[in-house]
């Protein structure tokens, strides 16, 4: 896990509730610091769930909420941590929303529950929502750190998103478990079939989609690492 | 800043309090919601080893409920086939309740072994499949599923996985269609009429429909392979007894109608 300690702290009295820099606290994370492709964070992730589309999204929809949940929490008591144990504090309330969310899929989408497994649980040790807690909501009020969770977290959605497209669609020739190889090939005809690419099911075909992504948006934006 | 370690203290137990009471009180209020999805999950599983999938899925709960009322009787029975009809505390017993996990870290003698019987609608004498269900260890954490057995109680009517943290992607796809539809048709019995049961071969990509014990395997999860061999093959021994009682019932059942 890499560990941001730099607090930033952004304070202004009375702004618009979606100002110029609130925009930017989500719309940055989008492309321009995006946790996964260039912070490098919840990788793990980010492999794991993306075969198909639908676990996919209700994992994004899980992080989405556990990170501005949490980040709102934190950023609510963040002047009554103690800071000797705020890791701690930190992680209590990241492993209780976490819980949280798997009982209600465990309860509402129970065959979700079951795909998922593991992978609802590790949210945990995403790095992406320890990240935000330390660097931003420790420092920041409520709504900012909300604003800010929220667009990191759609940062990774979206990454997480268009890999699950790739690797179902080459992988099974589905989206969203519709047969899209299979209704093109009835267009054309009977002789006609699409190749499905197993590498894409394994953990290497999300590599090298999340290694074409990253690759893309750095040409484009011309981010260098330093 | 710097606290006192009372502050800190004080802070830590209120912080552990409402988080655990937090998470309690969540536990408790959605447990009834999750015991019904638990068990009608079950239930489905149950069907699934004898119906198509794509037909399970259009279903809706109560729909599956009534249809699982209307064409499965249960019975358990001991490793020597017979049938058990009370706990040993005098209670009668429902083979729905009968937890497998459990059972299974006990010696296979004092285990009870539910057996799911299929039949048409309205006559539970006219069986359709026997489903058995099975148990056992996987690469991460516990793997299950339920084996349904036509009539002659050798060829395998179809087969249903499921697992608790087997890789998604890998070791996961036990229980996806595709993969359990490689069981149907295959024998459990060898020539001599001993169990032979099926395996599931390395690798993956061959054909094996003329192997009646062999199904093709899962690239990249051979531990999770593994493991569903061993649970057909244990499972597949202890419920033998109780097959071979049928199979001698059927069977002087053939002699008295002739």
């Amino acid at each position: 896990m890499s560990t941001e300690t730099t607090v930033t702290e952004v304070k202004k009295p009375a702004e618009a509730l979606l100002s110029k820099r609130r925009k930017k606290l989500i719309s940055d994370p989008l492309i321009d610091s995006n946790p996964v492709t260039i912070q490098v964070l919840g990788i793990c992730s980010a492999l794991a769930v993306t075969t198909q589309m639908q676990p996919t999204l209700i994992m994004a929809i899980s992080v989405i909420f556990v990170v501005v949940m949490s980040n709102f929490v934190i950023s609510l008591m963040r002047n009554t941590i103690p800071s000797r144990v705020r890791i701690i504090v930190q992680l209590a309330v990241v492993a209780t929303l976490v819980t949280l969310v798997s009982e209600l899929l465990r309860a509402f989408a129970y065959d979700m529950y079951k795909e998922l497994s593991v992978f609802v649980g590790l949210i945990i040790t995403n790095c992406i929502v320890m990240g935000r807690l330390e660097a931003f909501a420790l420092g920041n009020k409520p709504y900012d750190s909300v604003l800010d969770g929220f667009g990191s977290a759609l940062g990774y959605s979206w990454i997480i998103l268009a890999v699950a497209f790739f690797r179902e669609l080459l992988g099974s020739g589905n989206v969203f478990g519709v047969p899209v190889y299979d209704s093109i090939a009835g267009l054309i005809g009977n002789d006609f079939s699409l190749a499905r690419n197993g590498l894409m099911v394994t953990p290497v075909g999300a590599f090298i989609i999340l290694g074409l992504i990253i690759w893309v948006q750095r040409t484009k934006t011309g981010y260098v690492e330093h | 800043m710097q606290q006192s370690n009372t502050y800190i203290i004080t802070f830590s137990i209120i912080l552990t309090v409402v988080l655990g009471l937090l998470l309690s009180g969540t536990s408790q209020v959605l447990g009834p919601l999750q015991r019904k999805a638990e068990e009608l999950d079950a239930k489905k599983q149950i069907l699934g080893a004898v119906l198509d999938g794509a037909q399970l899925k259009q279903m809706k709960p109560e729909e599956v409920l009534s249809f699982y009322e209307s064409r499965i009787i249960s019975k358990v029975v001991d490793i020597e086939g017979k049938e058990v009809t009370q706990n040993p505390d005098g209670s009668p017993i429902v083979a729905e309740k009968v937890n497998v996990g459990k059972n299974y870290k006990m010696a296979p003698e004092s285990r009870m072994y539910p057996i799911y019987v299929f039949h048409a609608e309205g006559n539970p004498e006219s069986v359709e499949s026997y489903i058995l269900p099975v148990y056992g260890a996987g690469l991460w954490d516990e793997i299950w599923g339920y084996v349904a057995l036509q009539t002659d109680l050798n060829t395998i009517e179809g087969v249903t996985f499921s697992h608790k943290a087997e890789t998604p992607g890998l070791g996961a796809r036990i229980t996806s269609p595709d993969v359990q539809q490689r069981y149907q048709g295959k024998q459990i019995f060898d020539e001599s009429g001993n169990i032979q049961s099926v395996w599931m071969q390395k690798g993956e990509g061959k054909d094996y429909a003329n192997d009646s014990d062999k199904v093709d395997g899962l690239s990249g999860a051979t531990i999770t392979a593994n493991g569903v061999n061993n649970m057909l093959k244990n499972y597949l021994q202890y419920y033998s007894s109780f097959l071979s009682n049928q199979k001698s019932s059927q069977q002087s059942e053939v002699v008295a109608v002739n």
